[in-house]
Parts: C-alpha cells; sequence; structure tokens
C-alpha cells in the first residue's frame, strides 16, 4: 500500500493535477497509513471508520483547475454537473459543500465518488485501491475544465457573460500551457509481432506526455496479421508494459476479455479501412468544440446529442460523430468507422478525439496533436479572443 | 407497500399446511432479502441437523424483483449444508423469484416432512399438495417436461434422491441453485418439485427515477468489456473467461497440481460456439443474457464446468466435456464438486481415466453405484476415507472452483473466509485481481487484501439480498443500485448504507458457522498450495503461497471483520450491527 500511496502521490503532480506532495493520501487495511499527518487526517481519518472504503484522496486541485472550481463552486448551487459525455457516465454529479466538518462529508460521500470543498479541495474515494481515487480526482478536474470552456463560449454567444465570469476567463486563459510540438519521430513501421509492443508503450507515453488524455482514459491499438494489439481496459496509457492484450479479429480467443472497452470500434475501423494504427484521447478543447452546436436550441434531439445527433458536423475538416463508448445500441463503433474513411480523425461528441493511419504512430500522434491544436485555435476564435 | 409483497408463505409438510407471516417493515429494512432475510430465519435453528424435519428451507426473492431492475430475475434458496455443515446458500436465476413475486409471496419458508414424494403448487394465493412418487427416478429434464405448465419450476433429479451431498435444486431446467447439497435437503423433506405462477404487480414508489437509475446502469454495461464487449460473457457466456484464465496461468490442471492446460487453445468458448452454435438465453429481467442453450436443450458449460471437466481431470475431448455437463444436469449435481471429486479420485487412483470412464463414473454417482456411492459424498470424505486428505482439494469440505489461488492471493483469502466454504463468488476477487475492475490489484500481494475482500464480501451479500446479478457489478455500483433500492421501495439509502447492511448479513452468517463450531482452522487452504508451485511460463511465476503471510492477511481480515483471533464473533460488533449474538 505505502508505494501505490507515493505512486499516485506522484501522479498526481505530473498530471498537473496538484502541486507537488500537495495530496494527502491514506490508505487502510488493518491500519491506516498516511503519506503525512496535519489537522486534515484527523478529520479523514474518521470516514475510514464510517465508509466501507479502502483509500482517501484529498487534494487542493493545481491550477487552472483550482480557480475553475472556485468560480464554478460560486456560481451554481449545490451540485455542479458535468457536460461531458464520459464523467457523466462514471460520477454523476459533481457535488460540493462549504462545510467542512465530518457528517457533512460522510453523508455526500455516501452517495458520490467525490466532493469539493472550495478553499480545501477535492475529497475521493477508492472501495480496492487509491487508484480509484486517483482517476475520480482526475475526472474531476478534467470535468470542471470542460464545463468551464463550455460554458463561457455559450454565454459569450448569448451576450450572457458576467464580470466575474470573464474575469475568471482571463485569469485562466493566461494559465493554459501550449501544446507541444511533434518535431522528433517515433518508432518506424511497420511492426512485427515482437517490436509491436515497444512501439504502443512509446505512442501511449508521447500521448500523455502531450496531456491529450485525462487520467487513464483513451486506448491505443495496432494490427498485425488479423490481430489486434490492444491496451487493457483501465490501463494508463502511459505505463502500457504488460497491459497490452491481443485479439484476434475473427474472435477466436477470449483471452483479451481485458482489452480496451473501445475494441469494438477499433476492430470496426480496421475491418472498414486499410488502417493498423489507431490512438484514442481525451483531448480537452476537442471535446469542448464538439458540444458547440448551433442547431442545439431548435434540435428535437436536443440533450440526446451525444447518442443521436443527426447532422453531419465538422470541425473544419474534422467530423464530429455521435455515439457511446462500448456496444451498446448507440456505441461509438457504429458511428466511427465510416466517418475516419480518408480523413485526419474524428471527434466523438462529449468524449475525444480518434485517429487512425497506416504503419506506425508517427501520423496517428501528429493528427491528433494537430486536432487538439486546431480545436483550440478555432475555440479563442469563436469566443472573439 | 413498495417494492415488498410483506408476505411469506410458511410450508409444514408435515401437516400439508400452510401459513402467511406478514414481516415488520423494520425486519424488511434491516435484511432486505434474499440471502439476507433467508439468513434471519435461518437462525434460529441453524444448530439443528441438516436432515432434521424442523430445519427450514427457505427461499427469498428481494424488493428488486418482478420489476425493471437491471438483472433483478435472481433469488436465494438458503439453508443448512449437507455437504459442509456450514449456512448452504445458492443465488439462482431463471425466473422463479420473478413468479414467486406474482405470486404475491417475497419468500417462501418450509419445514416438516412429506410421508410420500410430494410436489407443491403455488399459483396466486391457491396453495395445492400433490403426490409426486410417480416421478421418482426421473431426470430433472423428464420431471420439467411435466411440469412446466404450471408455471416456473424447482426440482431435484436422482442425485438427490440417491443421497449426493451435492445435488442441486434446478429452476426452470437450466439454472441451477448449486454447491451446498441444498438439493438434497429438498429432497429428505419428501419434496421432488415446486411450482409457482401468478399475475400480481410489484408496486414501484417512483416509476421516472427507477427508469432513470435503469437507464444509468444500462450505459455502464455497454462499457463494460467483460459484459457487453466483443469477447464478453454476453457473447460467449462464462466459457469467455477460459482463455484468459489459462493465459493468466492460474487454471487448475491435474487436481491443482498444474496451473496451465496444454489443450486449452482447443477447448475454449469459441469452439463450442462454431461447434454447436448455441442460442443466447438469460435470466427473466437480464439485458446480459449470459446463457447458451444448443437447439437439442443442451446448455454451454459455464466457465467452472468448462474448466474442471476439461483441465483438472486431463480431457482433451470437448464432447466428454458437453457430456459431462449434461449428466449432472439432468442428475441435478453440481458440475464443480462432481469433477473435483473425479480429480481427487483419478489422482487417489493414479490412472488417467477415459472420457467414457468419466462419463459413466458421473452415472454412477448420480445412482449411487458402485464406486459412484463412495464419490457422492464428495472430494474430502472420499480421500478422508482412502488415507489421502490432501488429495481432496476443499475448504470446509466444499471443492475449489476454476480459479487456482496462486495465481490470485486475494482469491487465496476469500476461498478461507467464505462462509460457505470453497466459493470463488463470496468476494470474487477475480473481478481486480484479474478482470480490471473496478481497476486493477496487484494478483501476486496480499497487502491491502484483507479489507478489499472484507468489502467485496458485503457489498455481494447485499448484492443476493436486493437481488441482482453479480456481474453487474463488473460494470454498475452500489451508486447506481441504491437510486434503484430507493425508487422501488421509497426507502431513502446510500451506497454506503446498503454496504453496512452487506456487512450485517454476511457477520450473521458468520455467527451461524461460529454457532456448529467453525472456527480458524477451518479458514483455511489444503496444504499443497503452500508446498508447491504452480506452471510458471508465459513470463508469469506462480510460486506456492507464502503461508505466514498468508496467516497474517487472515488475521487482518479477522480484525477489520470484528471478529476475535480465533475467527469467533464478538459481541461488541453483533451490537453494533444490531445482530442477536450467540455463543
Ligand atoms: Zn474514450
Amino acid at each position: 500500500m505505502e508505494k501505490l500511496i507515493q505512486k499516485y502521490n506522484d501522479k498526481l503532480f505530473k498530471h498537473g493535477l496538484t502541486e507537488r506532495d500537495e495530496p494527502l493520501i491514506g490508505t487502510l487495511d488493518a491500519e491506516i497509513i498516511w503519506n503525512k499527518t496535519n489537522k486534515t487526517t484527523n478529520i479523514l481519518e474518521k470516514l475510514f471508520k464510517t465508509l466501507n472504503i479502502n483509500s482517501i484522496i484529498f487534494s487542493e486541485p493545481a491550477e487552472p483547475y483550482k480557480t475553475i472550481i472556485e468560480y464554478l463552486t460560486k456560481t451554481s448551487s449545490g451540485i455542479i454537473y458535468p457536460e461531458d459525455c464520459e464523467t457523466r457516465t462514471f460520477l454523476h454529479e459533481l457535488p460540493y459543500t462549504k462545510n467542512f466538518d465530518v457528517q457533512t462529508i460522510t453523508n455526500i460521500l455516501k452517495e458520490r465518488k467525490s466532493l469539493i470543498i472550495p478553499g480545501h479541495g477535492i475529497i475521493t474515494f477508492g472501495t480496492v485501491s487509491p487508484e480509484q481515487a486517483f482517476v475520480t480526482f482526475s475526472s474531476v478536474c478534467f470535468a470542471v475544465y470542460i464545463k468551464f470552456f463550455s460554458d463561457y463560449l455559450e454565454h459569450k454567444k448569448h451576450r450572457t457573460i458576467t464580470n466575474e465570469e470573464e474575469k475568471t476567463f482571463n485569469k485562466i486563459a493566461l494559465m493554459i500551457n501550449p501544446y507541444p510540438e511533434f518535431s522528433f519521430s517515433l518508432m518506424k513501421g511497420p511492426f512485427s509481432k515482437e517490436k509491436v509492443y515497444k512501439a504502443l508503450n512509446e505512442a501511449g507515453k508521447i500521448t500523455v506526455k502531450s496531456k491529450l488524455v485525462d487520467s487513464y482514459f483513451g486506448n491505443i491499438s495496432y494490427l498485425i496479421d488479423n490481430i489486434i494489439y490492444i491496451s487493457q481496459t483501465g490501463s494508463s496509457l502511459d505505463e502500457l508494459d504488460g497491459y497490452i492484450d491481443t485479439c484476434p479479429i475473427d474472435n477466436s480467443s477470449c483471452a483479451g476479455i481485458t482489452a480496451s472497452s473501445e475494441l469494438s470500434a477499433h476492430k470496426q475501423i480496421y475491418l472498414d479501412t486499410d488502417n493498423t494504427a489507431i490512438l484514442h484521447g481525451h483531448p480537452k478543447f476537442s471535446v469542448i468544440l464538439s458540444m458547440d452546436c448551433n442547431q442545439q436550441n431548435m434540435c428535437k434531439y436536443k440533450n440526446q446529442c451525444h447518442t443521436k445527433c443527426p447532422y453531419k458536423r465538422f470541425v473544419n475538416d474534422i467530423p464530429i460523430v455521435p455515439g457511446e463508448v462500448g456496444t451498446g445500441p448507440y456505441g461509438l463503433y457504429k458511428t466511427i468507422p465510416s466517418a475516419i474513411k480518408g480523413k485526419r480523425g474524428v471527434i466523438v461528441y462529449g468524449h475525444g478525439a480518434f485517429t487512425a493511419c497506416k504503419k506506425d504512430f508517427n501520423e496517428a500522434f501528429n493528427n491528433l496533436l494537430s486536432i487538439e491544436k486546431m480545436c483550440k485555435q478555432e475555440y479563442f476564435k469563436r469566443a472573439n479572443i | 407497500m413498495f417494492g415488498w409483497c410483506g408476505k411469506i408463505l410458511k410450508i409444514d409438510l408435515n401437516s400439508k399446511k400452510y401459513d402467511i407471516l406478514n414481516p415488520d417493515i423494520n425486519i424488511l429494512k434491516k435484511y432486505i432479502g434474499g440471502k439476507g432475510l433467508a439468513g434471519y430465519y435461518l437462525k434460529d435453528h441453524i444448530t439443528l441437523n441438516w436432515h432434521d424435519p424442523d430445519m427450514p428451507l427457505i427461499f427469498f426473492t428481494g424488493p428488486l424483483v418482478n420489476t425493471i431492475s437491471p438483472t433483478s430475475g435472481r433469488m436465494t434458496i438458503m439453508s443448512k449444508s449437507p455437504l459442509t455443515g456450514t449456512i448452504g446458500d445458492s443465488s439462482v436465476g431463471g425466473s422463479f423469484g420473478f413468479s414467486l413475486k406474482k405470486a404475491g409471496f417475497d419468500g417462501i419458508i418450509i419445514t416438516g416432512k412429506s410421508f410420500d414424494p410430494c410436489g407443491i403448487e403455488i399459483n396466486n394465493k391457491n396453495i395445492t399438495f400433490t403426490n409426486a412418487s410417480s416421478l421418482s427416478d426421473l431426470t430433472v429434464n423428464e420431471i420439467n417436461n411435466l411440469i412446466r405448465d404450471k408455471g416456473s419450476t424447482a426440482a431435484v433429479g436422482p442425485a438427490a434422491e440417491n443421497g449426493v451431498l451435492f445435488s442441486n435444486i434446478v429452476i426452470d431446467n437450466h439454472y441451477f441453485a448449486g454447491r451446498n447439497g441444498l438439493g438434497l435437503l429438498f429432497s429428505s423433506k419428501g419434496l421432488k418439485y415446486i411450482t409457482v405462477k401468478g399475475t400480481e404487480k410489484t408496486k414501484i414508489y417512483n416509476k421516472e427515477s427507477l427508469k432513470k437509475a435503469r437507464q444509468d446502469i444500462f450505459r455502464l454495461t455497454f462499457a463494460s468489456p467483460v459484459l457487453m464487449g466483443e469477447l464478453g460473457i454476453s457473447n460467449f457466456g462464462t466459457a469467455a473467461l477460459y482463455d484468459l484464465i489459462d493465459n493468466r496461468r492460474m487454471m487448475p490442471t491435474d487436481n491443482f497440481r498444474k496451473t496451465h492446460f496444454n489443450n486449452a487453445c482447443l477447448m475454449n468458448a469459441h469452439i463450442y460456439k462454431k461447434k454447436f452454435n448455441p442460442k443466447k438465453q438469460g435470466c427473466l429481467g437480464c439485458h446480459i443474457l449470459c446463457k447458451y442453450i444448443t437447439e437439442d436443450g443442451s446448455s454451454i458449460p459455464e466457465f467452472e464446468t468448462m474448466s474442471h471437466f476439461s483441465a483438472l481431470i486431463n480431457n482433451n475431448n470437448i464432447s466428454v466435456v458437453m457430456e459431462a455437463n449434461k449428466i449432472c444436469n439432468e442428475m441435478g449435481m453440481d458440475t464443480i464438486s462432481a469433477g473435483a471429486t473425479i480429480a481427487c479420485y483419478i489422482e487417489i487412483l493414479n490412472k488417467k481415466l477415459s472420457g467414457s470412464d468419466i462419463i459413466s463414473i458421473l452415472k454412477k454417482i448420480g445412482y449411487a453405484k458402485g464406486i459412484g456411492n463412495e464419490l457422492r459424498k464428495g472430494a474430502f470424505r472420499f480421500a478422508e476415507s482412502k488415507g489421502k486428505s490432501e488429495s481432496a482439494i476443499t475448504v470446509k469440505k466444499l471443492e475449489l472452483p476454476a480459479y487456482d489461488p496462486r495465481g490470485a492471493l486475494g482469491m487465496a483469502l476469500a476461498y478461507a473466509t467464505s462462509t460457505r466454504g470453497g466459493c470463488h463468488l463470496r468476494s470474487y476477487p477475480i473481478s481486480h485481481e484479474i478482470l480490471r475492475k473496478p481497476v486493477s490489484t496487484d494478483r501476486f500481494a496480499f497487502s491491502g487484501k484483507a479489507r478489499i475482500i472484507k468489502i467485496q464480501e458485503d457489498l455481494n451479500a447485499i448484492i443476493d439480498s436486493l437481488t441482482a446479478c453479480k456481474f453487474i457489478f463488473f460494470a454498475a455500483t452500489l451508486e447506481e443500485f441504491s437510486k434503484v433500492y430507493t425508487s422501488i421501495t421509497g426507502i431513502e439509502t446510500s451506497a454506503q448504507d446498503l454496504l453496512k447492511i452487506g456487512e450485517r448479513i454476511y457477520y450473521n452468517e458468520r455467527i451461524m458457522n461460529s454457532l456448529n463450531g467453525f472456527t480458524k482452522k477451518d479458514d483455511d487452504l489444503p496444504s499443497r498450495f503452500f508446498k508447491y508451485p504452480g506452471t510458471s511460463g508465459n513470463n508469469i511465476d506462480i510460486p506456492p503461497i507464502n503461508r505466514t503471510e498468508f496467516i497474517k492477511t487472515l488475521e487482518n481480515y479477522y480484525k477489520i471483520r470484528g471478529l476475535d483471533i480465533n475467527g469467533i464473533p464478538t459481541k461488541e460488533k453483533s451490537k453494533e450491527l444490531e445482530l442477536e449474538w450467540k455463543n
């Protein structure tokens, strides 16, 4: 458990979610272990007594999340509703409270996976591993970021911006780091069965490093001889060593039952196109722009955009399609393959971007990065900045 | 009343009379249903012999059953296990639970003993007792053909009549209340079958919020690779696990002397699907549908069955697996115990058996003939009678299923602490140790596992009480199911409140076992796992389990569960959980 505490303490910092060594992380097996003690540990320790959980993360988020959360909690009442589909599926809603007392915290965490306490931080927990607490923490940060920028654009368009919102936006805009340049080369394909693991690893790492995914969401695959080499469900794109599943395209082995929930989408792309490499991430501005639609108010599918959007939508040359994770009736495996043909990539409404190419990951990564850069530019254009 | 019917059918087979109990709402809130309520009604009788006519045989549904709640078509059957002497409960699918609620009952409690073989037929409020003498010796399938017009069915086959300690109660011909020999107890009461049908609706407190909660759960299940994925159990049945478990080097082979089966890739789910072309079915009220049935009405074996009738007994013939599964189902006996008992027999005999030998032995077990009369008592009793106890791979006399504990140390602890003996379903650590849900944990570490196992036992206890299917929790959580519960019953609750009730239900089982003398010495694994390694390979090392660490983790578990150092429930913890403490 000590090793896991250290791991997620480091990861929170590395992903830009908290300041270095800011998080308070506790785990409980037979005894409680904290990474450090202060007056808050006394309060949080009581949560372990009342809740059937085994780990807690409590931390003030890093900027710009801190400022965003301060703003959102000031302007919404009790609960923040995330806009993006992924967070909605897994977290449903983001409750907050101004009362930093055990009873209030307990009551909210009895029902939800996270709690925001403005001015103090975010509390998340796990029932089997601190990894759950980390993922939830990261998802909360992602969700508030998407929500803030989406709302801002919406308010700007309808001229309902408040001074406070404008001020917050200007402050945050200065905090956003530019995306890196792709000035190097990834491994050159086509890959052999031996080399493919290294290539997937390398491309996964660079995707995370370039901040094109949040926490571990995102996936990657490569096709050799009708076998899909794909990242496992819930694996971190920057830690793929040992977490690649092999799935024969004819389903002749189920050993890849632990493969990414997007296996069906990857498979369908391989079946319908001549690509051999696929990369999927959740770049923030691609997600934000995918939800910016002028038809929304008069559309009969309002509020069902993520499943039923009837329009052919684009950001410049990149199609935006509806679709849900997995194999359901609105599965994105039905919408992406036809849309991605002849394109640099596809953005899934409120979710993320897929890129596919032949040979190796150079083009796939370059496209994911350039789509996100384009979306960011387009965002500021639409917001008239 | 919302959710529950508020009525329990109490049947006395001595007099062939019945009564209706109206449980207090506080009892319902405290134990919910399924195994929670069944355990509550079992507790006062648990020290009786299993074959005592006063020992109750209990069927319970839960408040979610007969509603649109996802995977709600399940129920629990519970009593004392003839095989293990522990509490014996089994969560079972099919449509019996739905039909029972439709007839207006949350559960049935049966005591007494009928002089002649009898059947019970429930049609709404009409309860009829029939003479079932003519059904003796018939297979489950044959019985079912005669009674299925009368509604959903529960029946026992020849195995139960012939004293097989691991005989099942079979629901709707294809769903098995297995593992603990409850079929034998059913038969000991002179019962041959029960049928049930009805027309009542379960009252829902808030239909709109129920619909929303259901939608939230659906979205999660569709996003789950294990459930609805390309290679998941909806597409292949639980057989989908076969490749994975072998690939992770934890497929019990040659009676747990190896953990890798060379022939696995030729006997996997894909090959069954290709060869037998089965159609998808499932429990009532489920959208996952993990049951596969062929045109001639045979079930494709579940993962455990597939594994034990191939790797464990070293059989390379897929048709023998199908046939063995069919015989067990028609005889009404547990496939895991049957496979493991034969594996134990092979080890002691020290000779390979042919496919036809295996089929012939299974029939002999079902009819208690020849060697079958010895093997019908299960691996533990058989090995002990031959002076070879070490060849019985059991915990509390229950044969272990198809996950070698050397390949998942949480599973090692969970086998030991399970209240019904060597069972994988109490905590199902395979979920995080192998299937990566809700996130993955290190399968070769004991660190942190004591608390995880305890929490997951509480979780599964509440799932079996609501009732829902454990599989759906690969995707959904109590966060969503607490909304379902509140929408149906109108009772405000939360994920953590439900988990606390799960803790009470599980502790109650621990109390019952302690009353029958179970202590720390019973919470242990066969010595083989501590002495010998599994089959390493594929860059995976499978060493023996470190006994010192195992014991330390078990002791941590006791501390976390609120048991004393001997694994006995305490007065203080019982009080905290509002349970009556007995000693
Ligand atoms: Zn995604």
